[in-house]
């Protein structure tokens, strides 16, 4: 039997829609960079008003887990104030309107040989890009490596791209297969893995060859099941070496460490190029929009921006989601600029509208049997109706990836990713308050 | 070109849904129900049909009469009270009379379903529930079984001369009955509306399989402890296996385990709890069968392991991920 993990489901790809489009450029006239792309510190910005900026000149910065982020575009800094962004709320962005030159920032140098470079230097390289994790959550890949270090004897590489509609990866695996190989040859040379594996999901066979004629004979390219979510880190994981994170652990538990190939390419640009993270890959797709496209797009581009460079929409637009459909988060307007996790913009039309107005559970158990973390989704939503913090902490709430299986497979609709969040938030609430209790003590 | 994006709708991940709704689960649980009401039409007559209908038309109507008398949603459209309508009709004599049939519907929908908060929250199966509250009605529900081949009016039920004893009530004298092993199996025999015929059933359960309405866990621990236990303790001098068939194919076992015992909402949700409750249903099945003072004990087996299942439910709760003992260092294909 082909490796696996627990459960999951299998929605339908789309990927059809996009996967033969290559990646084109794309220019947006204005530019909105926010000052939180990643999981930790929000940046301070180091521009004002009236600034002039060139592409890969750094805007922000700060202390802690925090890394840096650059200027997009080229030209004038007009506005640095909160402004929405694709997470739902509002944040500070530094607002660029370009000057259409694309001015490289001078201190933008290229490496011809990494060979005398310490795991330190190149970390720190890798930190000063800006580089975060390009699959998603996006966590600082410099903390995720130095974390890592010595602890690691397997790196996985995700080329999984098992979320439907997306295919940003896809295309990055066929069209600059030596990079990400040249990022991969990197990670190793840090953290010196025994075992380096390619994971890709097996329905993407162009990006398989490619990736298989450019990788080095001590990687190997794993063809994986077309399952939702093997690409979700610890199922990836668990696919892959068969262990399994600890609730609450790091990859690092385990002894490995996982990065998308965008993340890869990201530090080859960064190490080779000088490059930092400016822009990446980004799908824009569904079937609200005419012409489903792939983009390479300055970090920050406004979505209204990439819907018209992908002919605009063919139909009145229900949804439109930073991301897949699984896990992306649905957008209130199209004024927010991109973000270095955000793999697509998914447009859905009331077509795709499948939202049952009262839902009843009939205990079917259909959620049980496609959890990938083995919970009982149907009694922690009982749990968490009721607001049972108790039975929500023995329900194991906490170990909710948020993939999404339970509630894709639920015949009656109930949204249960929806009811674990809160149930997560009442009980990080209830934590916090006990924690305060206790320090007054 | 069009980049306008108002009335743009804002909601929790996940965004994608399959194909799957309640509603096409009961419809699939109805088509499933199909080839055992053709079988009860061709052995009984239209009145199969016409009492089937009625008894499904009754459910639905309650259900949909309840909700909007309380201002409550409408249920009523997703086929679960066809289902219950269905399978009433099913476990009733063709003879009743079809008053006694809306009363039945009138007890499950309202009493055992609605009351206790409607679809996903009784604790007991409502169709076999309103069996067990037809058995206030000796006269109709037992003793008057319409033989097979006797073609029933629809209109006026009159049984003068056409009435039998059931296999079931030969099994209770721990004789065999007078049927062939191939009557029980086709079901030319005495008995509830939708239970005689075996083929037609394993036919439904077949379907539901293959749908994945349903998965063989239940229907299978259930009727292998019966066969097991029938095996090793056969009554009357009769030969084991012959035994064994003979109560595997009589009565209302097989539609008991395959459409009743798997109902979702009255059975347990984890794998080995649904083992343990099968195995306990056809524990407590051929008990009654052979010490009850019913001949019948699906319907009591099913009805008490129903009340269990908050127990079962804790039985086998899936290990937590990344509890397990890990391997470390050597790499696994």
């Amino acid at each position: 039997m082909a490796p696996s993990f627990f459960g999951g489901v299998h929605p339908r790809g789309f990927k059809e829609l996009s996967c033969e489009a290559p990646i084109l450029p794309i220019r947006p006239k204005v530019v909105s960079i926010a000052m939180s792309q990643h999981i930790g510190r929000p940046c301070t910005p180091l521009v004002k008003l009236g600034d002039r900026v060139t592409v890969g000149q750094k805007i922000g910065d700060g202390e802690g887990l925090c890394v840096p982020v650059h200027a997009s575009v080229s030209g004038t800094v007009i506005a640095v104030e909160p402004r929405p962004t694709p997470s739902g709320t509002e944040g500070l962005c530094v607002v660029i309107e370009s000057d259409m030159q694309d001015t490289l920032c001078p201190d933008i140098q290229k490496r011809e040989s990494v060979a005398e470079l310490t795991p330190e230097e190149l970390t720190a390289i890798i930190r000063e890009a800006g580089i975060t994790g390009m699959g998603g959550a996006g966590f600082p890949t410099n903390v995720k490596i130095s974390s890592g270090m010595g602890k690691v004897d397997t790196v996985i590489i995700n080329g999984a791209e098992c979320e439907p509609y997306i295919t940003s990866d896809d295309r990055l695996m066929r069209e600059a297969p030596e990079k990400i190989a040249g990022g991969i040859r990197i990670i190793q040379k840090i953290l010196q893995p025994e075992r380096t594996a390619l994971g890709i999901e097996k329905n993407k066979s162009r990006a398989i060859a490619s990736m298989r004629a450019a990788l080095p004979e001590d990687m190997e390219l794993l063809e994986l099941r077309v399952r939702y979510p093997q690409g979700a880190e610890k199922q990836l994981i668990q696919t892959v070496t068969g262990r399994q994170v600890p609730p609450g652990g790091l990859p690092a538990a385990v002894g490995c460490a996982v990065f998308n190939v965008a993340t890869c390419k990201a530090i080859y640009d960064a190490v080779y190029e000088g490059l930092p993270l400016v822009r990446r890959a980004v799908t824009v797709t569904g079937r609200a929009i005419a012409r489903p496209s792939n983009f390479l797009a300055p970090i920050g581009t406004p979505y209204a921006d990439l819907v018209e460079a992908a002919g605009g929409f063919s139909s009145e637009p229900y949804k439109i989601l930073c991301g897949g459909p699984m896990m992306g988060i649905a957008q209130h307007s199209l004024e927010c600029g991109t973000i270095k996790g955000n793999n697509a913009l998914t447009c859905f039309s009331q077509a795709d509208n499948h939202e049952v107005e009262t839902p009843h559970c009939i205990r079917c158990g259909k959620c049980l049997d496609v959890c990938p973390m083995r919970l009982m989704p149907l009694q922690m939503h009982k749990a968490a109706q009721k607001g049972d913090l108790l039975a929500l902490e023995k329900g194991c709430v906490m170990d909710c990836i948020e993939c999404g299986s339970c509630a894709y497979n639920c015949p009656a609709g109930i949204p249960l990713v929806q009811s674990f969040r809160t149930a997560k938030k009442m009980l990080r609430d209830e934590q916090a308050k006990q924690k305060a209790k206790e320090a007054v003590k | 070109m069009n980049i306008e994006a108002t009335n743009l709708t804002v909601s929790s991940s996940p965004h994608a849904h399959s194909k799957n709704s309640t509603a096409v689960i009961m419809r699939d649980v109805c088509i499933a129900l199909v080839p055992a009401l053709i079988a009860a039409v061709w052995f009984f007559g239209w009145r199969a049909l016409t009492l089937t209908m009625v008894s499904a038309a009754g459910c639905v109507f309650f259900e949909w009469g309840y909700r909007k008398l309380l201002k409550k949603d409408c249920t009523a459209g997703d086929w679960s009270a066809v289902v219950t309508g269905v399978l009433i009709a099913f476990i009733c004599p063709v003879s009743l009379p079809y008053w006694t049939i809306l009363i039945a519907d009138l007890f499950a929908i309202v009493l055992v379903k609605q009351l206790f908060g409607g679809i996903g929250m009784n604790i007991v199966n409502p169709a076999l529930a309103a069996r067990a509250f037809l058995f206030s009605w000796p006269s109709l529900m037992s003793g008057s079984w319409v033989a097979s081949g006797t073609r029933i009016s629809v209109l006026s039920p009159s049984l003068d001369g056409m009435t039998t004893a059931t296999p079931l009530a030969a099994l209770a004298e721990n004789t065999l009955p007078t049927e062939s092993l191939l009557d029980l199996f086709l079901g030319r025999i005495g008995g509830s509306l939708g239970e005689v015929s075996a083929a037609a059933l394993l036919l439904g359960g077949v379907y539901l399989l293959v749908r994945k309405v349903i998965t063989p866990r239940i229907p299978l621990a259930y009727l292998g402890t019966v066969a097991v236990l029938a095996v090793l303790f056969p009554r009357g001098g009769n030969d084991c296996f012959d035994w064994m068939l003979c109560q595997l194919l009589s009565g209302g076992l097989l539609l008991g385990a395959i459409f009743m015992a798997t109902d979702y909402t009255t059975s347990p949700v984890t794998h080995l709890g649904q083992i343990a409750y099968g195995v306990g249903c056809g524990v407590l099945t051929i008990l009654f069968r052979y010490f009850g003072a019913y001949v019948e004990g699906v319907t009591y087996a099913i009805l008490i392991m129903n009340c269990c299942i908050g127990f079962f439910d804790k039985l086998g709760v899936p290990k937590r991920f990344g509890l397990v003992k890990q391997k470390k260092g050597g790499a696994e294909k």
